[in-house]
């Protein structure tokens, strides 16, 4: 179904159909000089899985190491610089950066607008992102990356305890790359508010769309924070200053407070768009409207706000105040509320539907049952006595890649599978789809199950090596072993992906039978993405065309 | 989850015991009841909407034969809404009581020292990577020596209740204080006194490590809690008090041991040694371990570490003397003295 | 099949880009972006003035504010700096009523007064380093401070550097009556400078003193 009427940019559409075959120098030239949001967005999409390749080979370096008690594979400060860039490298320039790449690529084409409000800024946003991993990744060519790990707790990073250069390039990527990801929220604020089609109000907006507004919000007031923490630091090691530098009246505690008012909302940056997705592929793969809209798009700004109070859930064991604990213990679990507003409403979308459990169906439901037990695990953490014995310790680690790889990853994964035939025209591999699934399903399972239970035994995070009478070499065995398992899924994904665009069923405009905008044009969309912007009546401008006796207007 | 827990515990032969779930102190038992409740109401959401995900599943998946007319379009339900936002809410309220309650039970304000209290004050000082324990007073007797890497502490009994405050401080960066079997753990922030407390009933070895990472060695600054009991604890007292050993055997390595740069950094009582920065040596040979809980403390292993520490102990803050083997001998023979 | 686009009921049309000057308008997407990046601006000045608060009479050593902060000097650069505020609204009100020579001039004057501003703030530096020794790293005031007041400064530097440029572009008439979209969100961008500072002197050099 398309909402193509009477092409009104004639020279252009003309131009495109009669295009030779370009060559790789021109090729190259347009992609990078583009200001297109679609190819933008491709390439914070290749960025971040590049950086996943490359973090992923840092944590089986890490899970290699941890195999036996007493291994040496690894020298413990190469082990510290690996966890540290692992986890660097998945947070800000894994995890964003494709989310960002997703949303530049969407938003767009799901408002009925012709590209994002300022296509240029959009570029160099994307640009500098990139620069900025490049900058942090410099410094293992400058004497070792740091080993100060991904929260870079003060004093540590102070020069008398971190030395080298690694330090300097590790504050400066993620300055850079913090500059990236401002002007990508910029940007999605303005064009969301600002460029809407006719007849779309604010509540109409496709729910991807919306998640991706809260989440700007979200890195607007969050990003700024750390920018100037790092400054601080680089203030602290290259000009004498003493932000952190406890022997002359700095304090360590001020860095993990203007950390993790970061780091905290920092993760729902890393998920809510994720619920955006599911909320897009559940409704359309279960053949029902979304259950409830309005409550999940409050229950969105609720998340987003509240989460911007629980930081210092991060830091039960540092020694604040019994009614500090309790603030922020009762703030981080009365997030949970509205997390559990979103569940509630898609199961009941999908309750009396006719689910089809095609690849982003099925990664959905894997996300579904993998972030209901990160959940839990984060609603055990939040009741504060319970930190105190499990903070630092590998149960932490299991709960945050339950909830980063359960729930982004698979988020994600769903999406990719579900919006990849209207990027490419082709549809992906069902079978590979689904070996990638159960692979990654199962391998998740043995890889972070077992860490809560070292936890429970004692094991805290960050070591290099363990003594082996602690109980704990089998269950790192276990660990390893899962990532062993996981590894080959993320290859047979690259594959399908690949595979696909060249010999992939070819897709048509609208191969699920969605309801949503994008779905209105080619697959691929044409450089100006609609023949005319369409005017809409609801939030399934498609469900309306498809159902003229039965639109969603009426109900709404 | 515990028997598991349990199981797996098992599985490993002699393997040592630093389950959160087998506490031996009172704010240990206030976190593993907390976590019944815990596990117990998030068990129950997890069976539930994990429930529901299954059943939906199951029940409304599209059958190969199906219709092409779309199922009946629910847009929401305002009444329900409503009802799976206060259960929830109903439920937070119930953990945050809970959770106060036990917050206010693990969480005790130190008291100050008095005759009579049975109560021991140690100060942990934390540094890269060995912790160092300053004992200030015991059933408010003032006490003033300096030991590393081994905490003695005395049991309670029925006759007396014998609580250990310590009041945590860092030398350097941030570590954390964690002997699962007895609390939660506590960050030692540099700059700050944090407090925690825990008593046993229980004799013997608690074993645990940092919980921040401070560095290189984090993986390498073990913790050894000893309970002794209190005729045993006093004994202790006594023989820490006392100046170091002057064995006339040992006299060579004791001019060797003075005169070289091991005083710069090290402590030996009664001896000219005054250094601050290392573990005070005062006693070395009464602690059953080396290099912070790392290896047993053996003449092997004290003459494998003043060869070269960096050997044992990548990163470690004391670089290797190039002794002569002599030299070094006599060292290490002066050092097994130090009882 | 062919699309039939559903009628346009009495929903509210969004319309992006250009919009009608009338009444209560909504905000064009430009607008929404200068203050999407105003609130991160927002967000990072209140970290650093955050910072500044906390630290504020915890030194040991060293010059306090008290003895170093000169209040006339910042006194008068502030009057150049909220004047300049005022310059830059009347050029705005030029521009509008479409007096292009006019706005030019009210355009300089702002610059002027920041140039006298960013002046004031460099002798002033240059007293607190070489009368009273108060450096980057001599005690946390000077830490603090000089991060809070040169980000300030910066800020108001890469404002001046805009408004130049502008000025260029209207001098040579490519900014006019009729794209006056870049100089309404400058000035916006100016304003809050002002603001910020408001707020840094009010910390600064009256509370804290």
């Amino acid at each position: 179904m398309s909402l193509a009427v009477e092409p009104k940019v004639d020279s252009e559409i003309a131009a495109a159909k009669t295009e030779p075959v370009r060559s790789w120098p021109a090729t190259l030239h347009d992609w990078v000089t583009t200001v297109d949001h679609k190819k933008i967005g491709l390439m914070y999409i290749g960025m971040a899985i590049f950086y996943l390749v490359v973090g992923g080979c840092e944590a089986m370096l890490i899970r290699w190491q941890l195999f036996y008690a007493h291994n040496n594979f690894l020298r413990p400060d190469t082990f510290n610089q690996l966890f540290t860039m692992h986890g660097t490298t998945m947070v800000f320039f894994m995890g964003m950066p494709i989310l960002i790449g997703i949303g530049n690529y969407l938003v767009p084409l799901m408002i009925g607008a012709r590209d994002m409000a300022f296509p240029r800024l959009n570029a160099l946003g994307f640009w500098v992102t990139l620069f900025g991993g490049l900058l942090a990744y410099f410094s293992f060519a400058v004497g070792g990356a740091p080993a100060i790990g991904w929260f870079a707790y003060a004093p540590l990073t102070e020069p008398a305890f971190a030395r080298g250069l690694g330090t300097e390039f590790w504050c400066l990527g993620l300055i850079v790359s913090g500059i990236g990801t401002i002007t990508a929220a910029v940007n999605f604020v303005a064009t969301i508010i600002g460029m809407r089609a006719p007849g779309m109000t604010i509540t109409k907006i496709p729910f991807f769309a919306w998640t991706m507004l809260w989440t700007s919000v979200q890195i607007l007031i969050a990003i700024p924070p750390l920018t100037a923490a790092l400054v601080m630091v680089m203030l602290d090691r290259d000009f004498g200053a003493h932000f952190f530098d406890v022997q002359n009246g700095g304090s360590a505690l001020l860095w993990q407070h203007l950390f993790w008012f970061f780091g905290h909302p920092e993760v729902y940056i890393l998920i809510l768009p994720v619920f955006g997705m599911i909320t897009e592929v559940i409704p359309v793969f279960s053949r029902k409207v979304l259950f409830g809209y309005e409550f999940m798009a409050a229950a969105t700004m609720a998340i987003a706000f509240i989460s911007l109070g629980v930081w210092a859930h991060h830091m039960f064991c540092v020694g604040m105040s019994r009614m500090q604990d309790v603030w922020f213990a009762v703030a981080s679990l009365l997030v949970s509320i509205p997390t559990g507003i979103k569940f509630f409403n898609w199961l009941a979308t999908m309750y009396g539907g006719r689910i089809r459990m095609a690849s982003p169906m099925l990664f959905a439901c894997g996300f579904l049952s993998m972030f209901l037990i990160g959940g839990l695990t984060g609603i055990m953490l939040a009741a504060a006595p319970f930190d105190f014995q499990l903070s630092d310790s590998y149960f932490v680690v299991g709960h945050f890649h339950w909830v980063l790889i359960g729930g982004t990853l698979f988020g994600t994964f769903a999406g990719i599978h579900y919006w990849y035939p209207k990027v490419t025209g082709r549809m992906l591999s069902e079978r590979l789809a689904r070996w990638q699934f159960w692979l990654l399903y199962i391998g998740f399972f043995v890889t972070f199950g077992p860490m809560h239970i070292s936890g429970f035994l004692g094991m805290p995070r960050r070591i290099y090596t363990y003594e082996p009478s602690r109980g704990w070499e089998f269950l790192n065995q276990l660990t390893t072993i899962g990532a062993l398992i996981q590894a080959p899924s993320f290859a047979i994904f690259v594959w399908n992906v690949v595979w696909s665009y060249f010999k992939g069923r070819p897709a048509g405009d609208d191969p699920w039978d969605a309801w949503t905008l994008e779905w209105g044009t080619s697959s691929p969309p044409p450089s100006y993405n609609f023949a005319s912007i369409p005017t809409v009546r609801s939030r399934r401008p498609l469900w309306d065309l498809k159902h003229p006796d039965d639109p969603d207007w009426k109900y709404e | 989850m515990m028997a598991t827990t349990v199981l797996l515990a098992l599985a490993e032969s002699q393997a040592e015991n630093l389950s959160i779930f087998d506490p031996a102190a009172p704010p240990s038992q206030s976190i593993r009841t907390l976590s019944v409740l815990l596990f117990a109401i998030t068990g129950l959401i997890f069976l539930l909407v994990e429930g529901i995900l299954i059943y939906n599943l199951v029940r409304f998946r599209k059958t190969s034969a199906g219709t092409e007319s779309e199922p009946p379009q629910v847009y929401g339900g305002q009444p329900i809404e409503v009802a799976w936002t206060v259960a929830p809410t109903l439920v937070v309220c119930i953990l945050v009581l809970v959770m106060t309650r036990t917050l206010w039970e693990v969480d005790v304000t130190a008291s100050q020292p008095k005759p009579g209290d049975h109560a021991l004050f140690v100060t942990v000082v934390g540094r890269q990577w060995w912790w160092e324990y300053r004992y200030d007073t015991y059933n408010g007797r003032p006490l003033g020596f300096i030991t590393a890497n081994e905490l003695h502490i005395p049991a309670t009994t029925d006759s007396a209740h014998r609580p250990v405050f310590l009041n945590l401080q860092s030398a350097d960066v941030c570590h954390s204080f964690w002997v699962p079997r007895l609390a939660g753990k506590t960050d030692l922030i540099p700059g700050q006194s944090n407090h925690m407390w825990f008593e046993t009933r229980d004799h013997g070895l608690f074993l645990g490590q940092c919980a921040e990472y401070c560095g290189t060695q984090h993986a390498g600054m073990l913790l050894r809690v000893v309970v002794d009991t209190p005729e045993e604890f006093e004994q202790w007292l006594k023989s820490q008090l006392a100046p170091a050993h002057d064995d006339p055997d040992a006299l060579a390595g004791k001019k060797a041991f003075l005169s070289e740069a091991c005083v710069n950094c090290h402590r030996v009582r009664g001896t000219s040694a005054a250094g601050t920065y290392a573990p005070d040596l005062t006693h070395l040979m009464s602690r059953e371990t080396l290099a912070s809980g790392l290896f047993p403390n053996d003449a092997k292993n004290l003459e494998r570490w003043v060869a070269d520490p960096q050997q044992m102990k990548y990163g470690c803050l004391m670089p290797a003397f190039s002794f002569s083997e002599a030299r070094r001998k006599d060292i290490v023979r002066y050092l097994t003295t130090l009882h | 099949m062919s699309a039939s686009q559903p009628a346009l009921s009495s929903a509210t049309a969004i319309p992006g880009g250009h919009s009608a000057h009338a009444g209560a308008k909504p905000l064009t997407a430009s607008q929404w972006g200068m203050l999407a990046f105003l609130l991160s601006e927002v967000a990072f000045f209140t970290t650093l003035i955050v910072v500044y608060i906390s630290y504020l009479h915890r030194d040991r050593v060293g010059p306090t504010p008290r003895e170093t902060l000169s209040l006339p000097l910042v006194i008068g650069t502030t009057i150049c700096l909220l004047s300049s505020s005022v310059a830059i609204h009347l050029a705005g009100m030029a521009l509008e009523r479409q007096r292009q020579r006019l706005f030019c001039c009210w355009w300089a004057l702002t610059i002027a007064l920041g140039v006298a501003f960013l002046a004031g703030t460099i002798y002033e530096w240059h007293d607190l380093i070489e009368v009273h020794g108060l450096t980057i790293g001599r005690n946390l005031f000077g830490t603090t401070y000089y991060t809070l007041v040169g980000f300030h400064g910066l800020h108001v530097t890469i404002g001046v550097i805009t408004m130049l440029i502008v000025l260029g572009l209207a001098l040579g008439r490519r900014v006019t009556h009729a794209n006056q979209i870049g100089v309404e969100l400058v000035s916006w961008y100016w304003h809050f400078v002002d603001v910020v500072w408001v707020f840094v002197f009010s910390i600064v050099y009256l509370f804290g003193r």
